[in-house]
């Protein structure tokens, strides 16, 4: 397997820098730390068994790794030794559950009304709790009924423009649609013909819940997808910063997935953001935008940062005329995917976001935008706003709202209509 | 994307020389492979802290000798009139350290070993430490907080060469238990941050403050909240109070990161960390572009001018294989204070003169890399800080001076190309 990972530990100089990042050590003593658990505990960590627990209250945001000036794979370690944790303790029942957002999925959506009072019944949500050991107040977004994929087989886009491939992921199919149509909406303004591959989860949950066997199966899966796409020389673009960020490396860091396919997939895939911006590079992004009179604070999420693309939906949104973006400077929310949700580190969860939460305060906004969609989840459960990812403001801005006949229906977690 | 500048390093050069072209309008953007030295080292300016052997009390004044003894010293390339200029625009742009001092004299700071370091200028949380005037001292330590002992600081201090003689006595406190595991000062620090631990240490002070005593604390007092409680424990307590730096890694270091990279943000410049500068595209001696690696390949960017503020060794700005060989990791720039390949590289001992302590970039006056033949590189690719050639900063306590210095000389040959070059004919 690619060792680089591993071998990236000898390059830690000790330093501190990660520790004085990480999120989660900072509020609880259940875990040591990146520099510990990481690249110090590793050396431990060979054949043998794994050596310590603590490696799971790691939440896998990625911080310490983008900090890192040696680049130690410090998060990648980290990730790794939780999956050998859980190999050799046996994957707890809860973390095969909330890591399959697909078969939730499939379960919830035909019951949607019912499976979405039962989310937000706090008598169900305590009962949940003790048994599965889902927190009872962690956030959870609501089933939207008729998912993406169902909704875009009746669209009818243009048919001789150049293509895109869209790869919606998990959270837009079943909880955010509208947002997969106004992706499809502004995508098509800019004169692209999107193309929507049928798909499953990429894994990522999997893999963040220490179940690498599974994931490595629905990476495969979701590669043999998109990859004829990919080789047609087709780009792929997400509106979800983690799953797109899965494809691009982490299937590959961090499953250790050596395939040709996977290489052709990671190459053409672009964050939402990343690609409108790249358009706008090269003079192709329509910019008729309308006035929008908002401040709106941003958080870049931590996964999105992984990407290493700087922040593309601020350079976007400072096209549209009257819009008025606060950058904030927090890294991490607290819910990291899942971890969040957990009986155990639902209280860390919420203090790491605590700083979030309240600069979102601070700002007056009722309304603040970020990429990621358990990110805004967590932000509109812990800020009490209403959290929408940067391409529902650029769809307002074009005007595809009115043209669309369409209220702005934003995060699955607050239903909350935006006006102005 | 296009830039009018790149800029490849977030270490305090970097920092420096992007903010001062963002104020003057220009769309820049910082890479890095991650954080640097300023997370390490005390938040101080040091210009210059020694000449040999010798303590410097006047930084600028010192600067010509420094010059005739290192004609190839970064601060060769900087007029006297610029590190003053720089300096003091340095200290008013991170306001929210509320910096004191000058380029004309320095301090002498405690460090958390109990040395009095020379800086020229430091965070007002720090100066009241200034060893300079003599007096009585109060150094004070929190239990299970590593690497800070106050008896430690104040032995030490007593038996070093000073001005006027100190006296100093240590306190160890008992900070009130958290359900926070490893005390290290980043923690400490939110602490300050949440839980106003300012009323227990008033409380546990209040009493034991001799008067006239000066008391020292470690650099924790809080990182957003270090000024503010900083002046609230004075207030409160009567005396002068000061936070001296610890071992890594260093608040205030971590306060001056966010204050720089905040003012940044208000001002549109991009900084993305955890990615890699690997090379460029040049016509005719000209960058037009530079590759910078992602998470899923290189990309790109148009650029006006490139700033290389990549560190020296430590960063990665500067490489040695296991052959022996040194090189610029960017650009492969020529080098100089470089052994040859097969010439001793190391000292045997620690405070030895080090073969390699000097190595880095020379550049011309307008901090632009040169060839042996001493023509610039690239015509629009400057240099600034750790990566420099020709200072060994630990020895000279220069190394944040001449990145703040170099950044910002950087960035005016960056504004004003075309002016700097008269100035260059005529010098
Ligand atoms: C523990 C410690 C204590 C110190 N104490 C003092 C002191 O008391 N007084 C003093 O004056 N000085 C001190 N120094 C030295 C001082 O901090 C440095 O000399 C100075 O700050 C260097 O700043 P810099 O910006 O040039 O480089 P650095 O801070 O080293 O930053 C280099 C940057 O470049 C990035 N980089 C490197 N290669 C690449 C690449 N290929 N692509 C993208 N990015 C890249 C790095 O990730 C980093 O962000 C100390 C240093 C340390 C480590
Ligand atoms: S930041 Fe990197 S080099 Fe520094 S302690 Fe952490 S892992 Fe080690
Ligand atoms: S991935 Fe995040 S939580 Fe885990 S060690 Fe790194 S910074 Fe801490």
């Amino acid at each position: 397997m690619n060792d680089f990972i591993r071998d990236s530990l000898d390059h830690c100089v000790k330093c501190t820098i990660c520790e004085t990042y990480c999120p989660v050590s900072q509020v609880t003593p259940m875990f040591p730390g990146p520099k510990y658990a990481g690249p110090q505990a590793e050396r431990y960590r060979g054949a043998g068994k794994s050596v310590d627990s603590s490696v799971d209250y790691c939440s896998g945001c990625g911080i310490c790794t983008q900090v890192c000036p040696q680049d130690v794979k410090i998060a990648e370690i980290n990730s790794r030794a939780r999956a050998k944790l859980w190999e050799q303790r046996g994957v707890p029942l809860r973390n095969q559950m909330i890591a399959r957002p697909t078969v939730i999925g499939r379960l919830g959506t035909p019951v949607a009304p019912l499976a979405n009072w039962a989310l937000h019944n706090r008598a169900v949500r305590g009962i949940v709790q003790s048994i599965v050991g889902i927190h009872r107040d962690a956030p959870m977004p609501s089933f939207a009924g008729k998912t993406f994929q169902k909704r875009s087989r009746n669209h009818r886009g243009p048919s001789d423009a150049p293509a895109v491939v869209y790869f919606h992921g998990c959270g837009t199919n079943y909880y955010e649609p509208l947002v997969g149509e106004m992706v499809v909406a502004v995508l098509e303004h800019n004169g692209f013909r999107v193309i929507v591959p049928e798909q499953d989860c990429c894994g990522l949950p999997l893999q963040s819940n220490g179940n690498f066997p599974a994931a490595r199966t629905y990476v495969r899966r979701l590669v043999d997808r998109l990859v004829p796409h990919a080789r047609a020389g087709l780009p792929i673009v997400s509106n979800s910063t983690s799953c797109g960020l899965m494809l691009k490396r982490e299937a590959h860091e961090i499953l250790g997935i050596e395939d040709e396919d996977l290489k052709i997939v990671s190459e053409s895939m672009y964050d939402l953001c990343e690609f409108l911006l790249r358009l706008h590079e090269r003079g192709q992004l329509r910019t008729d935008f309308g006035s929008l009179p908002l401040t709106v604070p941003y958080h870049a999420p931590c996964q999105q940062r992984g990407h290493g693309i700087g922040k593309p939906a601020l350079d976007l949104l400072a096209l549209v005329p009257d819009l008025h973006m606060i950058e904030l400077d927090v890294d991490c929310c607290g819910i990291a995917g899942t971890y969040g949700l957990k009986k155990e580190k639902y209280e860390i969860s919420m203090a790491v976001g605590k700083r979030l939460f309240s600069d979102i305060a601070a700002t007056g906004s009722e309304l603040a935008a970020c990429d990621s969609e358990t990110c805004r989840w967590q932000i509109a459960h812990g800020a009490g706003v209403t959290a929408v990812h940067p391409i529902e403001l650029l769809y307002r801005a074009y005007g595809l709202d009115r043209q669309g006949q369409r209220d702005l229906v934003t995060t699955g977690t607050q239903p909350a209509r935006v006006s102005g | 994307m296009s830039y009018d500048t790149v800029v490849v390093g977030a270490g305090l050069a970097g920092l420096t020389a992007a903010l001062r072209l963002t104020e003057r309008g220009q769309r820049v953007m910082i890479v890095a492979r991650g954080v640097g030295a300023t997370h390490l080292a005390p938040a101080t300016i040091d210009v210059l802290g020694y000449l040999g052997d010798t303590r410097v009390g006047a930084p600028a004044g010192s600067l010509a000798a420094l010059i005739a003894a290192s004609p190839d010293h970064p601060y060769a390339h900087i007029t006297a009139d610029q590190l003053a200029t720089a300096v003091t625009w340095f200290g008013a742009h991170a306001a929210a350290l509320g910096y004191s001092g000058s380029v004309g004299e320095n301090m002498l700071l405690p460090t958390a070993l109990g040395v009095p370091k020379p800086s020229a200028l430091a965070p007002r949380s720090m100066a009241g430490g200034d060893l300079r005037g003599g007096g009585r001292f109060l150094f004070v330590g929190f239990k299970g907080f590593k690497d800070f002992h106050p008896a430690l600081i104040a032995d030490n201090l007593v038996r070093a060469p000073l001005p006027l003689p100190i006296t100093a006595r240590a306190l160890e406190l008992e900070p009130p238990s958290s359900r926070l595991g490893d005390l290290s000062g980043r923690v400490i620090a939110g602490r300050f941050d949440a839980d106003n631990l300012t009323d227990w240490l008033v409380g546990e002070l209040e009493n034991r403050v001799e008067p006239d005593e000066r008391i020292g604390v470690p650099a924790v007092l809080g990182l957003r909240s270090g000024d503010q409680t900083w002046q609230e424990l004075e207030k409160r307590l009567g005396c002068t109070v000061f936070e001296v730096s610890t071992l890594p890694p260093s608040v205030p270091g971590i306060r001056l990161f966010n204050a720089l990279t905040a003012a940044l943000r208000a001002r549109g410049a991009r900084l993305v960390l955890g990615v890699r500068a690997v090379g460029a595209h040049a016509n005719n001696g000209h960058i037009d572009t530079i590759d910078v690696a992602n998470a899923t390949g290189t990309v790109s960017h148009a650029v006006g001018s490139v700033l290389l503020a990549t560190g020296g060794f430590p960063s990665g700005g500067l490489e040695l294989d296991s052959f022996g060989a040194t090189r610029e990791t960017v650009f492969d720039l020529p080098l100089i204070g470089v052994p040859e390949t097969d010439r001793v590289r190391f000292a045997p001992n620690y405070f030895d003169p080090q073969p390699l302590a000097s190595a880095g970039v020379p550049t011309d006056d307008l901090l632009r890399p040169v060839d042996a033949n001493g023509h610039p590189v690239y015509t629009n690719l400057h240099a600034a800080g750790a990566i420099l050639g020709g200072a060994i900063p630990w020895k000279e306590k220069s190394g944040t001076g001449i990145s703040v210095a170099s950044g910002y000389a950087a960035a005016e040959a960056i504004l004003a190309p075309a002016a700097q070059s008269v100035s260059e004919a005529v010098r």
